[in-house]
C-alpha cells in the first residue's frame, strides 16, 4: 500500500503527519497533563496521610530519644495493667454500642423503609441529629439529663423521684457513642433495607411463607451486607471518638482518652504513638473486612430490582410507629436539654433563662474568636477539601489507561477511613512539627514545617480526616455520568478540562454540594484530630467546648456546642435550598 | 474509476492485533474501504469487533498493525487528530446540554464565528430531520432522536470517517428499522465513509456495503452481504448469519459428488471453503428456505426421503422440521422454510413422509 501514489484530492486540507517522538508529546500532552495530576493526587495524598502515619509507626518503636528499640513500648504496654486495661474497655465500649445502635438502628430504618407509618421523612430527619453535634455536647447533654445534678437523677428538678444511672463511666460513654452511631446505622440499614426486590416477597409469598419465614429467609439474608458494614461503621466509631469519652468517662479508661493523656497530660510522645497503634489496628482490621463485605454487596445490586411498596398493616405500623416516636423524642429531647441548660442561669438552682454562658466571658477556651476561626477553618475544609476530592476522583474514575498510578491513587484515596482523627492529629504533630526528620542518623529538613500551627495545617488534617466518604461520594456520582463523554469529545478535539467544567461539573452539582456540606458539618464539629494540632493563636469551637468543660464550665460549654449545631443546621439548610435551586433549574434535562 | 482518489483505499487496516493480557482481542486483522464504502464489521459479542472500531478510532492502542486513512498513517494518533466522529450504543450526549448545543460542542466557540456556529447547528439539525428541535435537552427527546442528535454531532467537523458502535441497538424494533434506512440514506448523501459495529446481522445485511464477520478476534469473512449470506466462508459465518443446515460425515465420492450416509448428493461447483480431495470428509451444508418440497414424487436429483416432525408457525412461513430416512447414518433432522400457502396447499402434517429435493446449486461444502 505504501506504494500507492499519494491521493490528490482534500489530503492537502489535513495537517501533514510529523514523524518521531515529537508527535506523542505534541499530540498526547492531554495524557501528559492528566498523569502528572494523578501523580500529583497520589502525592498529595502520600504527604497527608501515608508519611504521616509511617511517622508515627516509627515513633511507637523508638525510645524518648529516638533510638530504635523494637516492640519494647508495646511490650511495656501489655505488661502495665493501667495502660491495656484499656483497650479492654475500648472494645467492650465499641461492642456494646454497636449493639444498641445496630439494633436500634435496624428497627428504625425499618420502620422507615418497610412500613406505611406516618411522617416517615421527619422520623429521617430527626434520625441524622446528631450528625451535626460534636460528639462532646453528647457527654455534655448526658450530664445535664443523668448527672449528680441531672434532670432525672433529680427527678426534673424534685417533681418526681430521681434516679441515678451512674453515668460517669462505661455506661455514659455507651450512651453518648450509641446516639453518635445511631445515624450511621440508619442510613446504612435504610439504604440496605431499600434495595431489596419487591419480587423476593411476592415469590416467598407465592410460596406460602409465613411472615417470619420470610423475614429469616429474605430480608435478614438481602441485607446482610448492610448489616455487617453497619456493625464495622459503628464499631469503628465508638472505638475510636474521643469528645464523649472526655466528658462523662470519668475514671474509667479507654485508648482515645488515653491517648490525650498521654501526649497532653504527661507528654509522652512515645507513649501516645504505642497507644495510637494499638488504637489503629483494629480500625484498620474492620475498615479491610468492610471494604471486602462492600465490594459483594456492590455484585449483588447489579441487578434490576422492583422497588418495594409496604402494604399497610396496623399492628406492625403501630408498633412501629411508637418505637420511632420514643427514639426521636429521646434524640429531641436529648439535645433539648443541653440547649435548655446552656440558657439556664445556674444549673440547677437558679433556672432563669437568657444568654448569660454565651458571652464566653471569664472562661477559657477563646469565646466568638474560637467560633469564627471555626467557621472559617471549615469553609477552607469545604472549598479546598471539594475541590481536591472531586478532582482526584474525576481523574481516577474517568482517565483511561494508567491503570496502575490509579489504582494506587483509589487505594490511597480509600485508606483515610481507617485512620481515627486522633491518629492523624498525633501523626502530623510527628510529621510536621520538627524542622527536619531523622532518619538512622540522617538529617532531612522538613519542608512541610512551615505549616505547623498555622490554618492550613488544620485545613489539611480535616481534608484528610473525610477525605474517604467525600471521595466515595464523588466517584459514585461520576460513575453514573456516561464513560463516553470524554472519548466523545476528544473524538471532537474536545480537551478533557473543557468537558470537565461544562459537562462534568455541572452535572454532579449536587453530589460537589453534599461533599461541601458533609466536610463543613464535620469540620466544625470534629475535635479529635484538630485538638493536637490548633495553636493558641488560633483556637477553634470544637477545642473550647472541650477545654470549658475540663475546666467546670459546663455551661458555656453546651452554649458553644449549641453554637456549632447552629452553624451546621444553617450550612444545611443552605444546602438545601441549593439543591432545591439547581433540581428546579436543571429540571429540563436532569432524568427524574 | 479513473481518479487516484478513486483507487486508493480511504481506509486501510494492516494485520491489526490487540492483546489484552494474555487474551487476543485481535489477530492479524486487515481490510481496506474505499471512499464513501459503508462497511459493518459482524459477529457475536466478545469477537474483538468493538476493539477494532475503538483502534481505528484511535481510542485504543494496537498491539502491533497500522491504521492510515487517506494514505496517513494515524497509527499513533489520538482519536482528536484522526478527524473522525463516533457514534456510541449510548449515545454519550451531555445531559445538561441542548440538542443544539450538543451538536456545537465540538465547533469553533469564537465570538466572531457565533453566526456561522448556528447555521451549521442548524443546517445539521435539519440533515437529521430535527429541524426546531435545538433547544430541547436529551431527557426531552425520544431514543430515535437521541440518536439522530447523536449522529449530527458526529457529523458536525465533517469527518472524513464516521464511526458507529451498535448505534441503534438501544431502540425498539419499528424505531430500528426506520433509521436504519435514514442513516444509510444520510451516509450515501453525504458520502462519508462509515464503519459500524453491529451484533445484528438484518442491520448488517440491510445496511452495509461490504460486511466484515469476525469471530475470536479473527477476520473470517469480507464480503458483500449477498456474498456473505450467499457463499459463508466458513460454517461459523453460516451459522451466525441467518440458518443453516449441516450435514456432517459427507465423504466427497468423485469430483461434485458426496456421499451422506446412504445418499447421494451432486453440488454444482465446489462451493467449499478449500479444495477437498477423493475420500475426504466434508460438512454439506444448505439454508431452509433452500430445500424444496415438490406436490409430486418427481424423480429430480438430489431427492432424499424425510418424515415431518414437526411444525412451526411463523407467520408467512413454516419452519418443518424435516427427519432424514437413510440418508444419514445418525437420525439427522433438517430444517426448511415452506411458504404457509404450500403448506396449506399440499397438507403438509406431521409424522407424512416427504420427498425434498436439496437443490445441487444451493448446497454447501465445508471440509471436516
Amino acid at each position: 500500500m505504501s506504494a500507492a501514489p499519494p491521493p490528490l484530492t482534500d489530503a492537502a486540507a489535513l495537517p501533514a503527519v510529523p514523524s518521531g517522538a515529537g508527535v506523542w508529546s505534541a499530540l498526547n500532552s492531554e495524557l501528559w497533563i492528566k498523569r502528572a495530576l494523578i501523580l500529583l493526587a497520589c502525592l498529595w495524598l502520600l504527604v497527608g496521610v501515608v508519611l504521616p502515619v509511617a511517622q508515627l509507626a516509627g515513633k511507637s518503636l523508638q525510645d524518648a530519644q529516638g533510638g530504635f528499640v523494637g516492640l519494647t513500648n508495646f511490650v511495656h504496654y501489655f505488661k502495665t495493667p493501667a495502660l491495656s486495661n484499656s483497650l479492654v474497655n475500648s472494645l467492650g465500649v465499641a461492642a456494646a454500642t454497636t449493639l444498641a445502635a445496630v439494633v436500634l438502628g435496624f428497627v428504625y430504618a425499618y420502620a422507615l423503609t418497610r412500613s406505611r407509618i406516618p411522617g416517615r421523612g421527619l422520623f429521617r430527619g430527626i434520625a441524622m441529629v446528631p450528625l451535626f453535634a460534636p460528639t462532646l455536647l453528647n457527654g455534655i447533654a448526658l450530664i445535664y439529663l443523668f448527672g449528680r445534678k441531672g434532670l432525672i437523677t433529680l427527678g426534673f428538678f424534685g417533681t418526681l423521684p430521681g434516679v441515678d444511672i451512674g453515668v460517669y463511666g462505661p455506661v455514659g460513654i455507651i450512651i453518648s457513642e450509641a446516639m453518635y452511631a445511631f445515624p450511621q446505622a440508619v442510613l446504612i440499614l435504610s439504604i440496605a433495607l431499600g434495595m431489596t426486590d419487591a419480587r423476593m416477597y411476592e415469590a416467598s409469598a407465592s410460596l406460602g411463607a409465613g411472615r417470619l419465614r420470610t423475614f429469616f429467609t429474605v430480608t435478614l439474608p438481602g441485607i446482610k451486607y448492610g448489616l455487617l458494614s453497619a456493625v464495622f461503621v459503628c464499631f469503628t466509631l465508638a472505638f475510636t471518638d474521643f469528645g464523649a469519652p472526655k466528658v462523662v468517662g470519668g475514671s474509667y479508661n479507654i485508648l482515645a482518652t488515653d491517648i490525650y493523656k498521654q501526649v497532653i497530660g504527661q507528654q509522652n510522645f512515645t507513649m501516645g504513638a504505642v497507644v495510637s497503634i494499638v488504637l489503629l489496628i483494629p480500625t484498620v482490621l474492620a475498615f479491610a473486612v468492610d471494604r471486602i463485605v462492600q465490594r459483594r454487596q456492590l455484585a449483588m445490586i447489579a441487578a434490576k430490582s422492583v422497588p418495594l411498596h409496604p402494604r399497610p398493616h396496623r399492628v406492625r405500623d403501630l408498633c412501629l410507629f411508637g418505637f420511632c416516636t420514643l427514639v426521636a423524642a429521646g434524640i429531641l429531647g436529648f439535645y433539648a436539654t443541653a440547649a435548655f441548660a446552656s440558657l439556664v442561669k445556674v444549673w440547677p438552682y437558679n433556672l432563669d433563662l437568657g444568654f448569660w454562658h454565651y458571652h464566653f466571658g471569664g472562661t477559657g477556651g477563646g469565646g466568638y474568636a474560637a467560633f469564627w476561626n471555626s467557621l472559617r477553618m471549615s469553609a477552607y475544609s469545604a472549598a479546598a477539601g471539594t475541590a481536591i476530592t472531586f478532582a482526584s476522583a474525576y481523574l481516577i474514575e474517568k482517565s483511561r489507561g494508567l491503570q496502575r498510578l490509579r489504582r494506587t491513587a483509589y487505594f490511597l484515596s480509600i485508606l483515610p477511613l481507617a485512620l481515627p482523627g486522633l491518629v492523624i492529629g498525633l501523626a502530623y504533630i510527628f510529621f510536621f512539627n520538627p524542622t527536619a526528620w531523622e532518619f538512622f542518623g540522617l538529617r532531612v529538613p522538613n519542608p512541610f514545617s512551615f505549616l505547623y500551627g498555622t490554618m492550613a495545617i488544620l485545613v489539611v488534617s480535616n481534608i484528610v480526616h473525610f477525605y474517604t466518604v467525600s471521595f466515595l461520594t464523588a466517584t459514585t456520582a461520576l460513575k453514573q455520568l456516561d464513560s463516553e463523554f470524554e472519548t466523545v469529545s476528544a473524538s471532537m478535539g474536545v480537551p478533557f478540562y473543557k468537558t470537565f467544567s461544562r459537562v462534568t461539573v455541572p452535572v454532579c452539582l449536587p453530589a460537589i454540594l453534599e461533599i461541601g456540606m458533609y466536610y463543613f458539618v464535620n469540620s466544625m464539629a470534629t475535635v479529635s484530630a484538630v485538638i493536637f494540632l490548633y495553636s493558641a493563636d488560633l483556637p477553634l469551637a470544637s477545642v473550647a467546648v472541650a477545654n470549658m468543660d475540663d475546666a467546670g464550665d459546663t455551661a458555656p460549654a453546651a452554649a458553644m456546642s449549641v453554637l456549632i449545631v447552629a452553624a451546621n443546621v444553617a450550612v444545611r439548610c443552605l444546602y438545601t435550598g441549593l439543591t432545591r435551586n439547581i433540581k428546579r433549574r436543571s429540571q429540563a434535562w436532569a432524568s427524574v | 474509476m479513473d481518479s487516484f482518489a478513486e483507487q486508493t483505499p480511504y481506509l486501510e487496516v494492516q494485520s491489526l492485533s490487540k492483546q489484552f493480557g494474555t487474551f487476543p482481542a485481535l489477530q492479524q486483522v486487515s481490510f481496506n474501504s474505499r471512499r464513501g464504502e459503508f462497511i459493518c464489521v459482524l459477529g457475536p459479542s466478545g469477537c474483538g469487533k468493538t476493539t477494532l472500531l475503538r483502534i481505528v478510532a484511535g481510542l485504543e492502542s494496537q498491539s502491533s498493525g497500522s491504521v492510515r486513512i487517506e494514505g496517513r498513517n494515524v497509527s499513533g494518533l489520538p482519536v482528536s487528530k484522526r478527524n473522525v466522529g463516533i457514534v456510541f450504543q449510548s449515545y454519550a450526549l451531555f445531559p445538561n446540554l441542548s440538542a443544539a448545543q450538543n451538536i456545537a460542542y465540538g465547533l469553533k466557540q469564537h465570538r466572531s464565528q457565533r453566526q456561522q456556529t448556528r447555521q451549521r447547528v442548524a443546517e445539521l439539525l435539519e440533515l437529521v430531520g430535527l429541524a426546531g428541535m435545538g433547544s430541547k435537552y436529551p431527557a426531552q427527546l425520544s431514543g430515535g432522536q437521541q440518536q439522530r442528535v447523536a449522529l449530527a454531532r458526529a457529523m458536525a467537523l465533517s469527518p472524513g470517517l464516521l464511526l458507529l458502535d451498535e448505534p441503534l441497538s438501544a431502540l425498539d424494533a419499528q424505531v430500528r428499522a426506520m433509521l436504519r434506512t435514514e442513516i444509510r440514506q444520510l451516509q450515501q448523501r453525504l458520502g462519508v465513509t462509515t464503519l459500524m459495529v453491529t451484533h445484528d446481522q438484518e442491520e448488517a445485511l440491510t445496511m452495509a456495503d461490504r460486511i466484515l464477520v469476525m469471530e475470536k478476534g479473527a477476520l473470517v469473512q469480507n464480503g458483500t452481504p449477498l456474498e456473505v449470506y450467499d457463499r459463508p466462508a466458513t460454517p461459523f459465518v453460516a451459522a451466525f448469519i441467518g440458518s443453516m443446515n449441516f450435514l456432517s460425515d459427507a465423504v466427497k465420492e468423485s469430483d461434485a459428488v458426496y456421499r451422506v450416509g446412504g445418499c447421494r448428493l451432486m453440488v454444482a461447483g465446489e462451493n467449499g471453503s478449500r479444495p477437498l480431495a477423493v475420500g475426504g470428509k466434508a460438512t454439506i451444508a444448505i439454508r431452509p428456505e433452500d430445500i424444496m418440497i415438490w406436490a409430486d414424487r418427481r424423480e429430480v436429483p438430489n431427492t432424499v426421503l424425510t418424515q415431518v416432525q414437526q411444525l412451526e408457525y411463523r407467520g408467512p412461513l413454516f419452519r418443518v422440521a424435516l427427519k432424514l430416512q437413510g440418508c444419514a447414518e445418525k437420525a439427522a433432522v433438517i430444517e426448511a422454510d415452506v411458504p404457509s400457502e404450500k403448506i396449506r396447499r399440499l397438507n403438509i402434517n406431521p409424522a407424512m413422509t416427504l420427498p425434498v429435493q436439496l437443490p445441487s446449486d444451493r448446497l454447501r461444502v465445508y471440509g471436516a
